[in-house]
């Protein structure tokens, strides 16, 4: 194998994994920003991906090549609706951010391979879908040369679209007065309070952005990667998206960037025999290189990686 | 002293109401698709309890779960929240099966209890780490504990499939002497794999709330959980505290894998996710509001849930899905228990509605 396509085999397969992590870290960086502690991502993405693959199987003969992609859409509304039960639980009725969390996931493989047996004859995993997301060129970049073929031939298009999203997200964050709200309101709510913001509104908001990306996330994982639904389809993402978040430092674009390198990391279990050097590496190191990384940087041996003030306090209005 | 009264009062409504409000949301979906929840309830508590067998499977089921829930309880009256109760039960699971298989001439005397103290120490030193780093550092032991979760994940599965075995996905079974098993208990219950376990289970229920309630040492461990500034005032150590309790924590969540691991299935295989036991554990913890007898009640609950759920497809055609969502909203409830306790304050006139969160 020649150097280019083996990079372009590297690349090409680290995006195809970091794609879901992408969005969902995403998503867990507005919730947590808000003051939300979000571990029930992993839940939301099982709901993402369970919807878009329903949604897939249904559709996919009306809107053809579109299916994944609008796939993705009612994947991240569905997850926007599940989040709720964290917003409700964690905002209104004061419920413990990890237990509300870890209701979720609890609640979202139950309920989904529940629905999943009603709708496919009592059967605990749905068929393969005929609308991948599968293999494309990006237009216009595909054609400089060396970097094209690197980077941008025989690619993934959803990581590509988790990159803008990055952007935007951070833009949104950093750069909009609702950003700077909403951070606000993860930093000290009280303050935030007084000077006129609607804190409840923006914890809401933080956490349905989670249920949008982490749910569009899910359905990535199920349209690109599984290219169906069963209870291992989603197997620790949501965990791993979260620790991209605290590795890029609730910044979307660290988290995009940590979300890649996770993403390299488990691909590189997987296509590392090809390569010299990492396949001598027993593929256990690069399982488990996310985790491990995480609890370092947390630990702060790499630069220390803190997260909003206000971050799992739940916040009560007073009269 | 009558405040006192209604105080404990309230404080029971809520679990009990929780899984009265948990099953009737699972007897809503069951009618929602068409279901009689009547009749898949019925099946549940028949596969649960209809016969020596099926109460023998949720005993063996019960065991494990209350272990690991008073695991959790301890680390919880410190003031942690252990998320990684399914990484620390599999290490113990695999450490506790690994010694059993490596030495299979060494008589049982030695073996078995050789090997549930090295499942215990493995599990303990596996949140030992979470603890350490938060003692030390103060990096938060939930993202700590879940990411251990992920890692003793891949470490367990490649230790099977490289170390323990030559590229197969499960163990041999470990030798006869090793096991926790006992003829004349399962041949009680009907040839179920119930087993030492159980009465394993109700001695560390007991020393857990000896060690509790008794000792200086779970003292100050529920002080530190109350007021850990009050508490390094009046002299106690905070690091060594917060260390110990997920230290204990831990060992007993090791505990309850050692008892899969010598006792439900002698061998370990590959696992496709983070055992669920874990999580289910922290369930029962949560429920039973922390307390021994609490667990132990919730324990059994949700082992009945489970073992009996498993026969509601055959009994009355519910996917057995349905008990994993009643035990999701049970927690969803306990976890929400301001909306219990709000109604019950409105109803009893009282107008200072205390918050959800500790």
């Amino acid at each position: 194998m020649d150097i280019v396509s083996l990079l372009q085999l590297v690349v090409s397969s680290a995006l195809m994994y970091s794609a879901p992590l992408i969005l969902t870290a995403l998503g867990g960086t507005f919730s947590e920003r808000s003051g939300i502690v979000n571990v029930g991502l992993e839940g939301i993405m099982v709901i993402g991906a369970f919807s878009s693959i329903v949604f897939n199987l249904s559709f996919a003969g009306q809107f053809g090549d579109l299916t994944p992609w609008v796939g993705m859409i009612v994947g991240g509304l569905f997850g926007v609706v599940f989040s709720l039960i964290h917003a409700v639980a964690t905002i209104n009725l004061r419920a413990d951010h990890i237990i509300s969390g870890t209701v979720v996931n609890l609640m979202a493989p139950a309920l989904a391979i529940f629905l999943t047996r009603i709708l496919y004859d009592g059967r605990g995993q749905t068929d393969f879908i005929s609308e991948n997301f599968g293999i494309a060129d990006v237009p216009l970049l595909v054609d400089i040369p060396i970097i094209g073929d690197i980077f941008f031939d025989n690619t993934y298009l959803p990581a590509f679209f988790g990159i803008i999203v990055a952007v935007l997200c951070w833009f949104v964050l950093f750069k909009t007065r609702f950003g700077l709200r909403l951070r606000s309101v993860g930093e000290h709510p009280q303050a935030a309070d007084t000077l006129g913001i609607n804190v409840y509104a923006m914890k809401y908001a933080g956490v349905m952005i989670s249920g949008l990306l982490g749910g569009m996330g899910g359905a990535v994982q199920a349209q690109l990667i599984s290219s169906q639904f069963a209870a291992t389809t989603i197997a620790g993402q949501g965990f791993m998206a979260m620790a991209a978040m605290i590795f890029g430092k609730w910044n979307p674009l660290g988290a995009m960037g940590a979300a890649i390198f996770f993403g390299l990391a488990q691909s590189l279990a997987v296509t590392g025999s090809y390569i010299p050097v990492i396949n001598t590496i027993p593929s256990v190191f690069l399982d488990i290189a996310p985790y491990v990384i995480t609890i370092v940087v947390l630990v702060g041996v790499i630069g220390r990686s803190e997260g909003p003030a206000a971050n799992g306090v739940t916040y009560i209005k007073s009269k | 002293m009558l405040s006192e009264n209604k105080k404990t009062l309230t404080n029971l409504t809520v679990p009990i109401l929780s899984v009265v409000l948990g099953l009737v949301l699972g007897a809503l979906i069951m009618l929602g698709f068409g279901y009689d929840p009547i009749a898949g309830y019925q099946s549940m508590i028949n596969g649960a309890l209809g016969s020596p067998f099926y109460i023998g499977e949720t005993l063996r089921y019960a065991s494990p779960l209350i272990i690991i829930g008073l695991g959790f309880s301890i680390a919880n009256s410190a003031g942690f929240f252990n998320i990684g109760l399914s990484g620390q039960a599999l290490m113990g699971w695999l450490v506790s099966v690994w010694v059993a298989i490596s030495f299979p001439d060494v008589s049982g005397l030695i073996l078995l209890p050789v090997s549930v103290i090295a499942g215990v120490l493995a599990g303990a030193i596996w949140a030992g780490i979470a603890g350490v780093l938060r003692a030390y550092f103060g990096t938060s032991e939930v993202i700590i504990t879940i990411m251990l979760n992920y890692t003793a994940l891949h470490v367990t599965n490649y230790l099977i499939r490289n170390v323990l075995t030559e590229s197969s996905d499960a163990t041999a079974r470990i030798p006869e002497q090793a096991s926790l098993r006992m003829d004349w208990l399962s041949q009680l219950a009907g040839g179920s794999r119930v087993n030492a376990g159980l009465f394993i289970a109700i001695v560390v229920t007991i020393l857990v709330w000896i060690f509790m309630t008794k000792t200086t040492m779970g003292y100050e461990i529920r002080s530190v959980g109350m007021n850990p500034f009050a508490s390094q005032y009046a002299g106690m150590n905070a690091k060594k505290n917060i260390i110990l309790s997920m230290f204990i924590s831990g060992g007993l969540a090791g505990l309850g894998g050692v008892l899969e691991g010598m006792g439900t299935f002698n061998n370990i295989f590959v696992q496709a996710g983070i055992p669920n036991i874990g999580f289910d554990g922290m369930a029962v913890a949560l429920l039973g509001l922390s307390h021994p007898l609490g667990i132990v009640f919730s324990g059994l609950l949700f082992a009945m849930l489970k073992i009996g759920g498993a026969s509601m497809p055959l009994g009355s055609g519910v996917p057995t899905e349905v008990v994993d969502i009643v035990i999701a909203s049970i927690i969803f409830f306990v976890g929400a228990n301001y909306l219990i306790r709000f109604f019950i304050n409105k109803f009893s006139g009282k107008k200072d509605v205390k918050g959800g969160v500790k």
